[in-house]
């Protein structure tokens, strides 16, 4: 393998200081967190740049993690991976749980279009500049965020349906 | 940027009232779908026509979208495998087997030679059932019937080994965590080796009715092309990207289930049209019958399931007669197995591309969260661009060509 990850450790660190931290390598990918403000510079960096060479953004999802302090509730998932040299990283932008917003990767990759559309869909996360950020799998006229840890997936008033000895509440919590 | 946001018919009001005003034709919105029988699934496109040419699109999707995701938030491990089976229903194996790809690689289980080489096999089987579907239905519109109908008879002879298998034949949820059910019986290798026996003359009168026939060649070829940039800055994968040029295959660049032991070539296109996807999954075709051939001939003797009795269920008669058994069961079922806090990510070389798990565990019965990366989902937003100044029935060829999977598409 050509490039090893503290090389990208080292190329991030030195470029965009405590912007990028908490390096770590779980299971077979290297993976970090980056500040949301420099997400789209980050991305850009390790995309363009001659040696890290990550040009193809395999996956963008959400997550929410309402257990976390209030500036860390959200996190947008990226996983890219260096075609060249095989390598894959993940890395992770927390987000605010008032305010979920963070820049758009669209004018990189586009196939970002739809994966930040499913993401606002799901979890409400703003991606600022996206050209196009409306709901995708859902409907239009929905008011909520599905994926949010606090939508239950049945609904409460349900009678019908006892799991509570496999389990599962009718709240699903 | 702010008129995207609005409904295509709005959009497109005003490059109807301006062509009026210029030469006297008129251009009009079609809708095509979500229930249209040539678009081979339900998702809706609003097109912006010049006569027959289309100019502008606009794709909807999400009318069978089942929230797969939230399900799975709620579900058992082992629960979670019937819906993989429902995203891309052509070739269900494909999904399962890299389900228990990834909780394997979550709980750290190293599996038997034996059942990577059987899951190896059942993965290529699913993947030539998905691309007879493609490239017969691709066949069916573009006029040619007989194609279609000579070789679903094989999509069948497949569905039977899955059903020897597992039961099932379309939503197969097979295999547990660390190997399968239950061995293969004689009866499941007996079935493999009459296909392969019979197949390939099938799969060659295919190629031979289609491949350099004249009337496909001028329907297909230069049809919904797509440069290699543009399909990498998509997200395209499998045999849409192959088609473009470019020799990504996750079974090379990342091998899972033992693929590094077999002999494959990884066969690639140029143009990235509609004939070269075409091509790609014909060639596809042939590389998996190799691989099944050679998993049959190196085939290892040996446990059909990893010794991991905190996640694999006990045999049913010592659940009866023995007290340990019973526990391990009863864990199971109610989906108590330990579980480590961590994240994974594990991608196989599904039918239409790498698909994707991303796991992320709390240590608790249910997954924290679980990400399906479809590879349709992500690669049909392209759609629009490739067909934007082709003809409405180039239109639908070069979508039947990429092998859109509504199931996958949605989740």
């Amino acid at each position: 393998m050509a490039l090893e990850t503290p090389v990208i450790q080292d190329k991030l660190t030195n470029k965009f200081g405590d912007n990028v931290t908490q390096f770590n390598q779980i299971k077979d990918i290297f993976t970090f967190e980056v500040a949301p403000e420099s997400m789209n510079d980050v991305m850009r960096f390790l995309k363009e740049d001659a040696e890290l060479r990550f040009n193809f953004l395999t996956d963008l999802c959400g997550v929410h993690y309402p257990d976390n302090e209030k500036d860390r509730q959200f996190a947008v998932v990226y996983h890219m991976h260096n075609w060249v040299d095989n390598v894959r990283i993940r890395f992770k932008s927390f987000l605010s749980g008032d305010n979920p917003e963070i820049d758009t990767v669209t004018n990189l990759f586009l196939s970002a279009n739809w994966q930040e559309r499913e993401t606002y869909d799901f979890y409400g996360i703003i991606f600022k500049g996206h050209p196009q950020l409306k709901r995708i799998l859902n409907m239009d006229e929905m008011v909520s965020f599905p994926m949010r840890k606090e939508f239950p997936m049945e609904d409460g008033g349900r009678t019908d349906k006892d799991d509570r000895f496999f389990g599962r509440t009718t709240d699903n919590f | 940027m702010s008129d995207l946001l609005l409904p295509p018919e709005q959009r497109y009001a005003e490059m109807i009232a301006k062509r009026q005003n210029e030469d006297g034709s008129e251009l009009s919105i079609l809708n095509l779908g979500p229930t249209h029988p040539a678009t081979h699934g339900i998702f809706q496109n609003i097109l912006l026509m010049d006569g027959e040419r289309v100019l502008d699109g606009e794709g909807t999707v999400g009318y069978i979208h089942r929230a797969f995701e939230k399900i799975a938030e709620n579900r058992p491990f082992y629960q979670i495998t019937p819906l993989t089976d429902r995203m891309n229903y052509c070739s269900s194996p494909i999904n399962n087997m890299g389900w228990w790809m990834t909780l394997e690689k979550t709980l750290d289980i190293e599996v038997p030679k034996r059942v990577q080489y059987l899951r190896v096999i059942i993965m290529e089987l699913a993947r030539i059932a998905d691309h007879i579907i493609c490239n017969s239905v691709l066949g069916v519109d573009t006029g040619a019937l007989t194609g279609f109908l000579y070789v679903f008879q094989y999509r069948e002879k497949i569905y039977e080994i899955y059903e020897g298998i597992c039961g099932a034949r379309l939503t197969t949820n097979m295999g547990r965590i660390g190997g399968f059910e239950r061995d293969w019986s004689p009866e499941v290798f007996k079935k493999i080796d009459e296909f392969l026996e019979e197949f390939p003359a099938i799969w060659q009168q295919f190629e031979n009715l289609l491949s350099r026939n004249r009337i496909f060649m001028d329907r297909t070829i230069g049809v919904g092309p797509i440069s290699a940039e543009k399909a990498m800055s998509y997200g395209f994968t499998g045999p849409n990207l192959r088609a473009a040029g470019i020799d990504y295959d996750v079974r090379v660049a990342k091998p899972y289930s033992s693929y590094e032991d077999f002999e494959f070539d990884v066969p690639v296109g140029q143009s990235g049209d509609t004939y070269d996807r075409f091509c790609v999954r014909n060639a596809e075709v042939w590389e998996s019958l190799k691989i099944i051939r050679q998993a049959l001939d190196k085939l290892p003797e040996g446990p059909f399931h990893a010794d991991v009795p905190d996640y694999y269920l006990p045999p049913k008669e010592d659940v009866y007669n023995n007290m340990e058994a019973l526990i391990y069961h009863f864990k199971i079922v109610m989906g108590e197995v330990p579980v480590p806090v961590t994240e994974v990510y594990h991608a196989v070389e599904g039918g239409n591309g790498e698909l994707g798990f991303y796991l992320i565990t709390d240590g608790s019965r249910t997954p924290y969260r679980l990400h399906f990366r479809r590879p349709c989902f992500i690669y049909y937003q392209a759609f629009n661009e490739m067909i934007k100044g082709q003809m409405l029935s180039d239109a639908i060829a070069t979508l039947s060509s990429l092998n859109v999977i509504a199931g996958e598409l949605d989740a």
